[in-house]
């Protein structure tokens, strides 16, 4: 194409280029693809899927993250889910759980209920998951400052279920250096927060097996503004460190590293999202193999959730956001995912409601039976433009990992603020090219409608905190106070030592030590953690 | 002309400055003199950093659903203090019906998504020209 634009004079078709700014050819060929060895779906280094069979074996997951006022009403969505021919649950906090304050903390008035569900007490714990049996269904929980109290109560409420921690199953995010880097829910200076952290993989290997104490999370990094490549490069490169401390614990890499798992986002770039999935299993699969000699096959394979973009979703002419969620949705099978969130359609707005929840849901179901995307595994393997991304995509997130291995590893990146200045520019250079019509965003500034009819939108009143208060008021007086107080003292104790804390979490729990007052006994004991914000 | 003194705020518990960092940037390039006070500010000390950075805009960021709370109480301690004139205009998820009762309060202007930089920056320059 090139060679004809020059020889007839014609005008080149303009240039384009990829969201992360990777150049994008007007068509592709067997040159772009030269020197690349492609192993089928299920071989190292797993670039085409985890799976030889992929879907045709098992479908993915389809797991909606959801969460808002008291632990009863979310109770009663989650079973409505379950009901509606959900697989898997996904809990979403509020912001005073996700910072360790209970209900009744001066900060919370305003907030409780309002971005996920209110949660301060294993009796909110038993509320959230009555009826459902956590030996049956799994569940990932978006925490992470305090993940490792928040998986206590949930292991106290299979214990209360009469289930074997043997089988219990799910997720934890507990993936606190994204927060520094983007998402900002921290309480604690990183490194006793990596601690924390590296206490809940080694509990979960020895005690709770099946479940993944860890989601390395792309997503967040993503919705903070950042380009694919930086998404890819960072949460690897987060994964690397997470591998480094447990190995520094004495953990064997082949005893933790299968379950380790990741979680990214799905943006509106349909191909380049496509081959960012499958570049970074190529780069943790090698990564495992030859920078930590892993020998168990399962510690190769990365294994994913993903959720459609939170960030690409508009408030103008929000019924565009099915289809939106649509394409990302069909990317990330396409890319080989194992589990799956789509977004609603009101989401610009509010929480989204049972109906918009409902679409959602029906969006994967679509994909997953109607549309024949998951007959083939990796169906686009081989298309001379997907190969070429993947590989141009693998070597830009392979430049960042080297210079954040230089920087002395993600922490010391992290406290001279690298990767969040790169995200910033990266988030700034888009809101630019949004404002310049370069990139289009439709019923935004562009196919502009006036006087558009109002949605209907889920709405969470402050009846939610009145309940929340009155009903830990009532457990303060109701319980042991003494005993509460025996096991936050032995707690700090362990936090000032080099324990595994989680044995003492579990005791203060099961008293009904509160989740603020298990925080606060380690705000005492290592401090809590103020960034230097760039602009 | 002297330039124009924005405080751009984050109050409450949420850390998803995007929006927050952006307009900072974008005010900022736009001429105008821009403080940014980092996460999780209560009224009190926002209120405060304008006082101190004597600021004629405070541009407060919400996403979480908590302007209810929040927006009410900054209004009320400007009023305390004497500070009728700074200029607060509030950005994020604020449904219409909201942003008619913050208006009610006094905010001057409420941005909701997909507003553009150009037109949060054009509303400032004409507002606070308007008022010295």
């Amino acid at each position: 194409m090139k060679l004809m634009a020059q020889l007839t004079g014609a005008p080149a078709t303009p240039a384009r280029k990829t969201l992360s700014g990777i150049p994008v050819e007007p068509v592709y060929g067997p040159e772009d693809m030269r020197g690349l060895e492609l192993p089928a779906p299920g071989q190292f280094p797993y670039t085409r899927g985890i799976h030889e069979s992929m879907y045709r074996g098992r479908l993915w997951t389809m797991r909606q993250f959801s969460g808002f006022a008291t632990p009863e009403e979310t109770n009663q969505r989650y079973r409505y889910l379950l009901s509606q021919g959900q697989t898997g649950l996904s809990v979403a906090f509020d912001l005073p759980t996700l910072m360790g304050y209970d209900a009744d903390h001066a900060t919370s008035a305003g907030e409780v209920g309002k971005c996920g569900v209110s949660i301060s007490s294993l009796e909110d714990m038993e509320i959230l998951f009555r009826e459902i049996p956590l030996g049956e269904v799994t569940v990932s929980m978006t925490i992470n400052s305090p993940a490792p109290v928040i998986w206590a109560m949930y292991l106290a409420v299979a214990e209360k279920q009469g289930v074997d921690w043997s089988r219990v199953s799910g997720t934890l995010q507990n993936d606190i250096l994204k927060e520094y880097i983007a998402q900002k829910e921290y309480i604690f200076p990183p490194r006793p927060s990596m601690r924390l952290v590296t206490d809940v993989i080694e509990y979960s290997t020895q005690r709770v097996p099946r479940f993944n104490p860890i989601s390395i999370s792309g997503y967040h990094i993503r919705e903070a503004g950042s380009t694919a490549v930086q998404e890819l490069a960072f949460t690897l490169r987060d994964g690397i460190e997470y591998v480094d401390w447990a190995m520094e614990r004495g953990l064997p890499v082949d005893s933790f590293a299968p379950r380790l798992s990741f979680f990214f986002n799905s943006h509106n770039d349909f191909f380049e999202e496509i081959a960012k999935y499958r570049a970074a299993r190529k780069i943790w699969a090698e990564v495992m193999r030859y920078r930590y000699g892993a020998g168990d096959e399962r510690s190769w394979k990365l294994r994913t959730h993903a959720q459609t973009a939170g960030c690409s979703l508009t408030w103008q002419q929000p019924y565009n956001n099915i289809v939106r969620t649509t394409l990302q949705a069909l990317a990330a099978v396409l890319g080989g995912t194992q589990s799956l969130h789509t977004n609603s359609l009101d989401e610009a707005y509010a929480l989204p409601s049972e109906h918009a929840v409902t679409i959602a849901l029906r969006t994967q179901q679509v994909i997953a039976y109607e549309s024949e995307a998951p007959a083939v595994a990796d169906p686009l393997g081989g298309s001379y433009f997907i190969e070429s991304l993947t590989a141009e995509m693998e070597k830009r997130a392979n430049d960042y990992i080297r210079r954040i291995d230089e920087m002395g590893g993600m922490i010391p990146a992290i406290e001279r603020g690298f990767p969040q200045t790169e995200i910033a520019n990266a988030s700034y250079e888009y809101q630019h090219s949004i404002e310049t019509g370069e990139q289009k965003i439709v019923g935004v500034n562009a196919f502009v409608e006036e006087n558009e009819e109002p949605i209907e939108l889920l709405q969470i009143d402050e009846t939610a905190q009145q309940h929340q208060l009155e009903k830990l008021a009532k457990l303060k007086s109701r319980r042991d106070n003494a005993k509460v107080q025996n096991s936050l003292d032995h707690l700090r104790h362990a936090a000032e030592g080099r324990e595994n804390t989680m044995p003492f979490i579990l005791d203060a729990v099961r008293a009904y030590a509160t989740l603020g007052e298990i925080c606060d006994t380690f705000r005492d004991a290592f401090g809590t953690y103020t960034e230097t914000s760039v602009i | 002309m002297d330039r124009i003194r924005v405080l751009v705020a984050k109050p409450g518990l949420d850390g998803h400055d995007r929006g927050a960092k952006v307009i900072a940037r974008a005010l900022r390039d736009a001429g105008m003199e821009v403080i940014y006070t980092g996460l999780r500010q209560t009224p009190e000390m926002i209120v405060n950093a304008a006082l101190q950075e004597d600021v004629q805009v405070i541009g407060l960021s919400i996403l979480s659903g908590a302007h209810n709370a929040i927006v009410p109480r900054v209004m009320e301690l400007l009023r305390e203090k004497g500070m009728d004139d700074v200029l607060v205009t509030v950005g994020g998820i604020i449904p219409d019906e909201d942003a008619r009762e913050l208006k009610k309060l006094g905010v001057a202007a409420v941005f909701q998504p997909g507003a553009s930089l150009e037109e949060i920056v054009d509303f400032i320059r004409s507002s606070v020209k308007q008022t010295a």
